[in-house]
């Protein structure tokens, strides 16, 4: 296995008095896409916003463990969120463009962060779009609202937002679950596109879809996490019963 | 099993009940109509005056006697306003001297109120018949009433007008905006996005609350005790009345503010912090832009209560006699309510009509604001 | 010789324009060590906004705090305001653009500012309150120093007329002035209680038919227009009462061969119940329509009429809203000021007939402070005692209506 990206050790965190995750161990690897499952309210979403910071801003929510990307701790004292969240990027799950223009949409990041001058707008706009295989649908209406988009294009709209930034890692919250099949399998695709780039941590509830897209995958019950592995080794030969009974259906 | 006719007599009641509804709705809308019928039908006679036209001798005796100018007959008629402006004329125009011209001049209130056959006009008797001669001459004609709107304030009551008291309106409501809508939005911001969730901010949401069920009156106390004499804001001034309305305004602005910022949905505040925008950055180029709309319209209204508002201003002295537009915020000043109040208790009858006048200058002055604001709020109106 | 308009405009344009020069200087700083050094932490703008915060907050703070000694007639220099606050700036500013250097926090050191900013202004309705209370507080205590708290209460004669003598040193031997608030506190409730016996079931009934007899389209356009009912301005139903409906009421009760007063209770406490009507209205329409629609439904199966389903399953879920709006309503009419000072009497009168003069708290505070009276007179600093007791009953009526519509919330979670 190649260097961990993200490692997560006895990671626990605490919504007030009720512990959500209960010391998890994980490691994500570079340039791989990773899957993370299991049933309702086990904790993936918790997770996944620990790796950015998202959950700094929800009231009463304390983290316990340590998270380091690239070997440095993203819970030490003298971390800028800003700066970590611009490394790890976040698409979530109903598509949340801004009430803005597709090219605002797209420029905001790089502008707020000056990544880019008046001069490299126009191009950064065109590679982002691409990336996220949305350019040509979208090209001739650069300036019309984001928000008048079809559901499926919003999102790559919202991945391309993300790869705007550059960031390395890109975490993905359900990405797929208000679209239709055809817009899942745009995204499924896309993310294979991506994943040559950046490394990717993604949420889903569709077994199939993690079988079909990622590398690894893990499995959460109950804030903890129960088996991780290849995600070839997961679907055909489980090593836990949980696993094996969720994954084949048996309990939800 | 109920009895067919307890039946009926149940579905009286259903239909009673429902009448009470309806009559409580027709009793409130009865109550508006008649109410600006009557405001209407009070105010209308004093767009018109009465202009009586008069020889005007230019002579020397005028400029140290003004009343010299004009026949003894007539001087009971027409308003000192027009008679006090002769000397001044005859100086710009020296050429009129010795000469007698035929003039309009604006009569004075009593001959005004005789001829719009209203009581209490005070015109004497001996008067009468040569006011009604001079109607039937057409040497009095009623004209629109301009002065009432190039006017201020004014003892004689033919020339009152509501100017001064539009423009103290106006520079009140500016102190009250630029002093109520940036503390009350930074407030609302503060609550809604940076607070910490503890007791601190519980008790400041609580005072907030508290401050709007507060009665208009006590800010005035407030305004009197502070701002005049422990800061020393000059007693009449439109700084001392427009502080007390910014505070007054301000739960307003608050509350309204803050449900403007609720509704921005979490799920765009969530997507600037994961491109890694910053708190402040999320509130400035999302969350504001967005809740714009319902901080205006929160903010219109605020202004049109403030607008309407005279209790606190009676009590920091804004109800001086105040014949011109105050040139400073430091000088006294009076608003347009107020005007209204002072001359809702002269005793000339004359001036009912203006106050009259007066309200429905401010009533469509505000129904204008409020309707403004139902309007923002319909097209800036964003539905997530 | 500057005015203090002249001091305060100076002292603006002079902060602005350093404010701009500062902003301008550290971003062009930042801009060239960008290009030396590499990239930034913050962007250039941030290291603007850092050199106006560090000159401006010394600078205003400093201000304040000359404003407030000067008020207190410590000091009056301006150009002690002057160099001393604007000197602090300079220094602070200075020392903040010695460590300007690539990886400096200025972003950070931006948002920690302004989010104390936000908290500042937070703070000002604390103050506003705190103001309130202590003005109010401050002088009614002056005030029962002079009268005793209770002969206030409970004495039965107003008549402070004599205080502004003995107050101005013309004390003649004349009446000793008495100052027992009952019979204002009387009249402030007669009319209140003629205001509510209008609104509540006006206000009720219309609430009633709005949310459940009517259209949405209807009810969308019956609200705002019983809402232009809390938009008219006091002063108009002030003059209203005073010119059309006290009037109106002499002669009403002339036709029954009963003697009115000019300034009777009736008139202004019928123009107030008119204006509350919205307050009773619009809230309960909004308790109602929250009153959950199984609930509803569970009644008229069981084979209830639409009006016995109201009465006895809607109006009970919605009671502490109602009362919550009752109250609200209550505190409003008791601190009512134009309608009262316009259209009811000057004269303390304890009495139980609406057709004779009553006069109120609110009319008795705008009397004693907006005549010519010195400031200190006993007087005027009733109008305190006065607005003392107003501003207790208010806290307590939205206090006790909070509580109540907390209750009610609570029910329905
Ligand atoms: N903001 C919050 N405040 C308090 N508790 C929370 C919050 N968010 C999540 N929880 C709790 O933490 C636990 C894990 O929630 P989380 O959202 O991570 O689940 P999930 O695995 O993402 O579920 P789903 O598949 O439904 O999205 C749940 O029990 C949930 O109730
Ligand atoms: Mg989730």
């Amino acid at each position: 296995m190649s260097k961990a990206k993200i490692s997560v050790s006895n990671l626990k965190l605490w919504y007030g008095n009720n512990e959500a995750l209960h010391g998890i161990d994980v490691e994500f690897q570079a340039k791989k896409v990773t899957a993370l499952i299991g049933p309702s309210g086990c904790g993936k979403s918790t997770l996944l916003r620990c790796l950015n910071r998202m959950n700094d801003r929800i009231v009463g929510c304390r983290v316990d463990g340590n998270v380091l990307l690239d070997g440095n701790d993203i819970y030490a004292p003298d971390v800028d969120v800003v700066e970590l969240r611009t490394n790890v990027g976040m698409v979530f799950q109903k598509p949340n463009p801004f009430p803005k223009s597709i090219y605002e949409n797209i420029v905001y990041a790089p502008q707020i962060h000056g990544m880019v001058d008046k001069t490299g707008m126009d191009e950064l706009v065109e590679t982002s779009l691409r990336k996220a295989s949305i350019w040509d649908e979208v090209k001739d209406k650069l300036h019309e609202p984001g928000t008048a988009l079809s559901g499926g294009q919003q999102q790559r709209l919202c991945i391309a937002r993300t790869i705007a930034v550059k960031p390395d890692v890109i975490l993905m919250d359900e990405p797929c679950s208000a679209l239709d099949p055809i817009a899942t399998a745009k995204i499924e695709e896309l993310i294979d596109e991506l994943k040559s780039e950046y490394t990717i941590i993604m949420v889903t509830h569709n077994m199939q879809q993690a079988a079909r897209v990622s590398d690894h995958t893990a499995f959460f019950y109950m804030g903890d996490l129960i088996e991780f592995g290849n995600t070839s080794d997961i679907f055909t030969k489980p090593q836990q019963q949980q696993t094996e009974d969720y994954i084949t259906g048996r309990f939800g | 099993m109920s009895s067919p006719s307890n039946l009926k007599r149940r579905y009286r009641a259903d239909k009673r009940f429902k009448l009470y509804g309806i009559a409580a709705i027709a009793f409130s809308l009865c109550f508006l109509t008649f109410f600006f019928v009557d405001i209407i039908g009070k105010a209308i006679p004093a767009f018109e005056q009465a202009y009586i036209q008069v020889p005007v001798t230019y002579n020397e005796a005028l400029k140290s006697n003004y009343n010299k100018a004009i026949p003894k007959a007539y001087r009971r008629l027409v308003s000192k306003a027009f008679l006090r402006t002769l000397p001044q004329k005859l100086e710009a125009h020296p050429e009129l001297l010795g000469t007698t011209q035929p003039e309009w001049a604006l009569a004075n209130h009593r001959v005004d109120q005789f001829l719009k056959q209203h009581e209490g006009h005070g015109l004497k008797k001996k008067y009468r018949s040569k006011v009604e001669q001079l109607y039937q001459e057409d040497k009095i004609e009623f004209r629109f009433n301009a002065n009432f709107f190039s006017r201020g304030d004014s003892k004689m009551a033919e020339n009152a007008g509501v100017l001064a008291a539009v423009m103290g309106s106006v520079l009140v409501l500016l102190i009250t905006i630029l002093v109520a809508v940036p503390i009350g939005v930074m407030t609302a911001i503060y609550l809604e996005e940076f607070a910490p969730d503890n007791k601190f901010t519980q008790a400041i949401e609580v005072n907030i609350n508290n401050l709007a069920a507060i009665p208009s009156i006590l800010y005035g106390l407030l305004g009197l005790a502070i701002f005049i004499n422990v800061m020393g804001v000059p007693r009449s001034s439109a700084l001392a009345g427009g502080l007390t309305l910014a505070l007054m305004t301000l739960p307003v602005i608050i509350i309204s503010t803050r449900a403007a910022l609720r509704s921005v949905p979490q799920s765009i505040r969530d997507a600037a912090y994961g491109l890694g925008a910053s708190n402040l950055q999320v509130v400035m180029h999302h969350v504001l832009p967005l809740a714009f709309p319902g901080i205006l319209t929160g903010s219109i209204i605020g202004l049109a209560q403030a607008m309407g508002e005279t209790a606190p201003l009676l009590i920091v002295g804004m109800m001086a006699y105040i014949p011109e537009a105050p040139s400073s915020i430091l000088n006294a000043a009076t608003v347009l309510p107020a005007q209204v109040y002072t001359w809702s208790s002269e005793s000339m009858r004359a001036f009912e009509e203006r106050t009259a006048a007066g309200i429905l200058v401010l009533l469509v002055v505000l129904l204008s604001l409020n309707a403004l604001a139902v309007y923002l709020r319909k097209r800036f109106e964003v539905r997530w | 010789m500057m005015t203090t308009a002249d001091v305060f405009t100076w002292f603006i344009s002079a902060i602005a324009s350093l404010s701009i020069i500062a902003f301008v200087y550290a971003r062009f700083t930042a801009i060239k060590i960008e290009q030396q050094e590499g990239r930034l932490h913050s962007r250039p703008n941030f290291f603007g906004w850092y050199a106006v915060s560090r000159l401006c907050v010394p600078t205003l703070g400093l201000a304040f705090l000359y404003s407030i000694f000067h008020m207190a007639g410590l000091i009056n220099s301006n150009l002690l305001l002057f160099c001393v606050s604007f000197g602090a700036g300079f220094i602070y500013l200075f020392l903040g653009l010695k460590h300007l250097h690539k990886d400096f926090r200025a972003r950070q050191a931006v948002e920690k500012v302004s989010r104390r900013l936000f908290f500042l202004a937070a703070l000002i309705s604390i103050f506003t309150t705190l103001g309130i209370v202590f003005s109010v507080l401050f002088e009614a205590f002056r005030f029962f120093t002079i009268v005793p708290l209770w002969d206030f209460l409970t004495g039965t004669s107003w008549n402070p007329d004599t205080a502004f003598l003995i107050g101005a040193g013309r004390d003649e031997g004349g009446a000793v002035p008495e100052f027992g608030s009952l019979p204002i506190f009387a009249g402030t409730f007669m009319i209140t209680i003629i205001a509510m016996l209008v609104a509540v079931p006006v206000g009720l009934f219309a609430a009633i038919y709005m949310s459940e007899y009517a259209s949405h389209r209807v009810r969308n356009m019956l609200k705002p227009t019983l809402e232009i009912l809390a938009g008219i301005p006091t002063v108009v139903y002030g003059f209203f009462a005073a010119i059309t409906i006290s009037p109106l009421v002499v002669h009403a009760a002339e036709a029954f061969g009963l003697q009115a007063d000019f300034t009777n209770a009736l008139a202004p406490g019928l123009i107030m119940g008119i204006m509350i009507i919205p307050f009773i209205s619009s809230l309960s329409d909004d308790v109602i329509r929250a009153v959950p629609q199984p609930l509803r439904d569970g009644s008229l199966a069981l084979g209830t009429t639409h009006a016995e389903t109201i009465k006895n399953v809607v109006l009970p879920a919605a009671f502490p809203g109602i009362v919550a709006a009752f109250l609200l309503a209550v505190s409003r009419a008791i601190g009512e000021t134009m309608i009262v000072v316009m259209a009811a009497g000057l004269r303390p009168n304890l009495t139980a007939n609406p057709l004779e003069g009553v006069t109120t708290v609110t009319v008795k505070i705008v009397e004693a402070l907006t005549g010519d009276q010195e400031f200190d007179s006993a007087f005027t600093l009733a109008a305190f005692a006065l607005g003392l007791v107003l501003l207790i009953i208010t806290l307590v009526l939205n206090i006790g209506s909070t509580i109540v519509v907390r209750k009610f919330t609570q029910r329905y979670e």
